[in-house]
């Protein structure tokens, strides 16, 4: 293999992470309450633009307001949860198409009114410099964007494995109906459930916000890639959306590379549909 | 047919009668803006029907309409343009073409049994792979579009498609009343039952002895072909095609929002959508020239409130509650 | 209120469609020997082209006045068109009934040519701001003029600017490569590159021509691409975002051209990309139409736009301003000349345009049989202390080319 090749694959490992940190957000609110978030994508770039007024007027560098802006989202999606989806989780998907839909429409609206359509950069002192491994170039924000990817997939991990609400959620997502047996509150668990997804969805804008510059364009495009991955790489499986994301990651690096860059995202599509016919649930996923 | 417009309330016959007049005769009334809002609502009401008929009858969510719309576009145009093939051949040139697509991507769904928002993404990723395909088309001018010339012999004569807004008016119109003709024959068919019974309880449709996959397929063979036709529509009233515009996903979602506000499922639901949502764009970007707001997003803002305010008092849709209000619907057989 | 419009009844259910029709028609107004010229400017000011087409619309919000101290007289109507076809269509055929003499718009070439239908069968004149489509002016529209370069114009202008530029600054490149977005504005100047490049006679070889995707998120994959190939120049079609994509993965991956030259795209001139890029966006090269410095009409337009934008760091946007408000004062020229505002007298006045002083860089604006401008040249436009300088062609140039560019590292 030659160095080209290999840094090529690195890169597209590299994008593939944090194109799987920005599809966590989704597969966690997806896989537990089958909601399907169209509002996914304005959302990430409603918290690249907290992270961007953070760092515009104070000075705070995204990898400090990752937490504040993940908590702030937190509690976000919670309170979007009880008042707006609630009515419509046990709906009709074509219901909650529209609803989000329609939501989508007034965020990213709402930031082109108020920040205007200029692409709005953070500037990190180390925004431009990238580790040098042999022949290899390795972003050093990628780098960081693909760690809190893992950090941010192990402690879902963590939380569902081994907290009495992610255990809780859990059976809300494997047993709907039992849940409510055995006495679990799931308007509540569904809250929490929404707040956490939009936790991720704020802490993964953060980390975009590094990469990307934040503009309300990206949206539509970061729902449908969150999407993608998240069908991939399995329902629910925090590891499947990472999984996911590195697959169309290598596979537009290598299809931009040896065939033709304008043709990359075909091949995610094309790989999209071979695991819905292949394996509709995904590649981490477990069977329906 | 006769069975359909017996069935109707006296009211409901009056009513159909009195929409029909009206639209026939808005022409005379209307002028040229009001024209060209009207092409738009019977346009998006026509998409509607071939949509609803997928979705709303046979219950099976496509979020890539814009493929079949885009297909039926690009091959009325190109043999046009290439050929010198009129739209009134190429169309059913173009409906086999997009027929064919539908049928690859409802195979491909049904037979490994994907559903629910699985099929939507795999007619999302099927519209986005073709998509991306025409930018790279050379015989079409690849992303740099297809153009209709407007000066080329016989290029604005009806027969070729080309004229003043009334050709594309009355077009529109007849679009959409036949697409409603046929929705409406279609759902007192057999087949429109046998798809309600897929739609609501596909186990016990198989059980009935219902060949799921086939009734399936022919909605989706239904719903492409119209479809098509509607991009021949499109192609021949903006002359010029541009793949990242006629496949977009923005095409597919623009196409099943008037089905869906009006009224999924039901024969007037897309038209009653249609009405609605087309007019209220408009009237908001009127309003806001009028009170002088010039803040490019506002009108979008308010858009999209309106689509969560209906759907979340009117979740099946507005064309029943209105229905009931004007005393039109059925009584429940 | 027994007369209350609003009240819902049946009937006025069923009445819903006149009613509606009443709310949107607007009141026809007759047209009548006006005294100025009222001009609908459609702009994609929001989706996906809202960048660009706020930046035109900034020019259009101060081209009355400038007008007006010139001697025309125009009123505008700014309207956005949602960068949708079926906005502009319906928009176009709103603002003619409301009065509008004469349409300018519409930055991208689909609304355009959405716009161009009603235009033409309401005989009243579009004039392209901006849209580079060939087909614009090859399509046979009889009320359309366009005072912008085609894609191949923009590459044989550029292509004389890499020329004048190697000769300025004695540099030898042997290689270049040419990326380009894979949009109707990109692919337009790759056909143009391919016809002409061969013929162009430069000294170097163009190793390849590389298209990406305007929808894709990432270009790091392009960018090692293009190290592999290691030209000595980059020649690059991007959209405004994207141009700051490249630049950023350019310098990641430590690759040193010894030029980036765009033979006439957006991006690399826009306030965005010095913001994002800083001292790392300077150097690189626009060889396309630019606002004359040393033009009369520029200065006032100056002024005026500095008055109105008193924030923004440059004294005007140059290109998207400069062609918006050039396209307006084609119109209130042909307008004062017609003395009517009758849609084929003013049409007959455009085509006859032989307008000497304005904005941008070049001869008499003048049009062709088919409304198109042929002689559109353009300059060298390098970024120099964070600003877009024009160094090329000397007579309007304020600072002299500087190639190869400085190493990415150490700038500051």
């Amino acid at each position: 293999m030659t160095a080209i090749t290999l840094n090529i694959i690195v890169q597209g490992i590299l994008t593939g992470l944090v194109y799987g940190l920005m599809a966590l957000g989704l597969s966690v609110i997806f896989g537990v309450m089958r909601v399907v978030n169209f509002a996914h994508g304005e959302f990430t770039v409603v918290a690249m633009y907290a992270a961007f007024l953070l760092f515009d007027m104070l000075g705070v560098s995204p990898l400090v307001s990752l937490l504040p802006i993940a908590a702030a989202f937190f509690f976000l999606g919670y309170v979007l949860q009880r008042t707006l989806v609630e009515p419509f989780v046990s709906r009709a998907e074509h219901e909650q198409f529209i609803l989000l839909v329609g939501l989508a429409t007034v965020v990213v609206n709402g930031l082109l009114l108020i920040f205007g359509p200029d692409a709005r950069p953070i500037n990190l002192p180390y925004s431009f410099d990238s580790y040098t491994v042999g022949s290899l170039f390795i972003d050093k924000v990628r780098v960081f964007a693909a760690l809190g990817a893992f950090a941010i997939c192990i402690a879902l991990f963590l939380f569902f494995r081994y907290t009495r609400t992610g255990t809780a959620i859990r059976a809300c997502a494997d047993n709907l109906t039992g849940a409510g047996v055995v006495g679990l509150n799931v308007k509540q668990l569904y809250a929490v459930t929404f707040g956490l997804g939009f936790a991720c969805i704020g802490a993964a804008g953060t980390l975009m916000a590094t990469i990307a510059d934040a503009s309300p364009g990206l949206a539509p495009a970061y729902t449908l890639l969150a999407f993608v991955i998240v069908i991939i790489g399995g329902l629910g499986s925090m590891a499947g959306a990472l999984v996911g994301g590195v697959l169309i990651g290598i596979s537009e690096a290598l299809a931009g590379f040896y065939i033709q860059p304008s043709m990359k995202s075909m091949f995610s599509f094309a790989l999209l549909i071979l695991v819905l016919v292949l394996r509709p649930q995904g590649l981490m996923g477990r069977r329906l | 047919m006769r069975d359909i417009w017996q069935r109707l309330p006296t009211r409901g016959k009056t009513f159909c009668l009195a929409a029909l007049a009206a639209a026939i005769a808005a022409p005379l009334v209307a002028d040229r803006y009001l024209l060209s809002v009207l092409i738009l609502v019977f346009y998006f009401a026509y998409l509607g029907q071939a949509w609803n008929l997928l979705m709303g009858f046979a219950g099976q969510l496509s979020l890539g309409h814009a493929l079949y719309l885009g297909l039926g576009a690009y091959t009325a145009t190109a043999l046009w343009t290439l050929f010198g093939i009129g739209p009134w051949i190429g169309v059913f040139i173009a409906i086999p073409v997009a027929a064919a697509a539908g049928m690859i991507v409802g195979w491909l769904g049904w037979r490994f049994a994907i559903e629910g928002v699985y099929f939507a993404l795999l007619t999302i990723a099927f519209a986005e792979f073709t998509r991306i395909g025409f930018d790279h088309l050379q015989i079409t001018g690849a992303s740099a579009g297809l153009f209709l010339s407007v000066n080329s012999p016989g290029s604005d004569k009806w027969w070729n498609l080309g004229g003043g807004p009334l050709l594309y008016y009355y077009l529109a119109l007849i679009l959409a009343a036949a697409a409603t003709l046929l929705v409406a024959w279609l759902r007192r068919s057999p087949l429109g039952y046998r798809w309600l019974a897929v739609r609501e309880d596909p186990e016990a449709a198989q059980a009935a002895g219902i060949d799921i996959f086939r009734a399936k397929m022919i909605a989706m063979l239904i719903s492409a072909s119209m479809t098509a036709v509607g991009g021949v529509f499109y192609g021949f009233y903006y002359r010029n095609l541009f793949p990242s515009q006629v496949f977009d996903i923005g095409r597919s979602i623009e196409i099943i929002m008037a089905p869906i506000i009006g009224g999924l499922g039901t024969v007037f639901g897309p038209i009653v959508g249609a009405i609605l949502l087309t007019p209220l764009g408009e009237s908001l970007t009127a309003l806001m020239q009028h009170f002088g707001i010039n803040t490019p997003g506002a009108k979008s803002i308010f858009y999209g409130l309106t689509l969560m305010v209906i759907i979340t008092l009117q979740p099946s849709g507005v064309w029943p509650w209105l229905a009931r209000k004007l005393g039109l619907d059925r009584p429940r057989a | 209120m027994p007369n209350d419009p609003f009240k819902f009844s049946r009937r006025s259910v069923l009445a819903g469609g006149v009613a509606g029709a009443a709310l949107l028609a607007a009141p026809g107004i007759v047209r009548a020997q006006a005294q100025t010229l009222k001009i609908a400017v459609l702009l994609p000011q929001s989706g996906y082209l809202a960048q660009a087409g706020q930046s035109c619309h900034r020019g259009a919000l101060v081209a009355p006045q400038v007008l007006a101290d010139l001697g025309y007289k125009v009123e505008l109507v700014h309207i956005d068109m949602e960068s949708n076809p079926d906005v502009a269509r319906t928009q176009t055929e709103r603002a003619i009934n409301e009065g509008a003499h004469c349409i300018v718009g519409a930055f991208d070439s689909a609304g355009t040519l959405a716009i161009a239908q009603v235009c033409e069968q309401r005989q009243v004149p579009l004039i392209v701001n901006i849209g580079a489509a060939p087909q614009l002016t090859e399509q046979g529209y009889k009320f359309l003029v366009r005072n912008f370069p085609t894609g191949g114009m923009l590459v044989k202008n550029g292509l004389h600017q890499i020329q004048a530029l190697i000769d300025a600054t004695k540099i030898a490149p042997k290689t270049a490569v040419f990326l380009h977005a894979n949009d109707n504005f990109g692919l337009a100047q790759r056909k143009g590159m391919d016809a002409l490049f061969p013929k162009s006679g430069l000294p170097f070889k163009l190793l390849e021509s590389i298209p990406y995707d305007p929808k894709a998120q990432d270009l790091s994959v392009e960018v090692t691409k293009i190290r592999g190939l290691n030209p000595d120049l980059l020649l690059v079609v991007t959209r405004a975002a994207d141009a700051i994509k490249l630049v950023r993965d350019t310098v990641r991956q430590k690759f040193q051209p010894m030029g980036i030259i765009s033979p006439g795209a957006p991006g690399l001139y826009d306030e965005e990309f010095y913001k994002a890029l800083g001292p790392l966006a300077d150097y690189h090269i626009d060889a396309l139409p630019w606002a004359n410095p040393k033009s009369k009409v520029t200065q006032a337009l100056e002024a005026a736009y500095t008055k109105a934008q008193p924030k923004f760091r440059f004294a005007v946007e140059c290109f998207n301003v400069g062609f918006t408000f050039d396209a307006l004062m084609i119109a209130g020229d042909a307008f004062k000349r017609a003395g009517t505002t009758n849609g084929p007298e003013l049409m007959k006045a455009l085509k006859a345009t032989n307008l000497v002083d304005h904005a941008m860089i070049g001869g008499p604006i003048k049009f062709d049989e088919k409304g198109q401008n042929n002689d559109i040249p353009s300059a060298s436009v390098q970024n120099r202390n964070q600003t877009p300088t024009v160094v090329l062609p000397a007579e309007v140039a304020t600072m002299t080319p500087v190639l190869p560019m400085p190493p990415w590292q150490g700038r500051k």
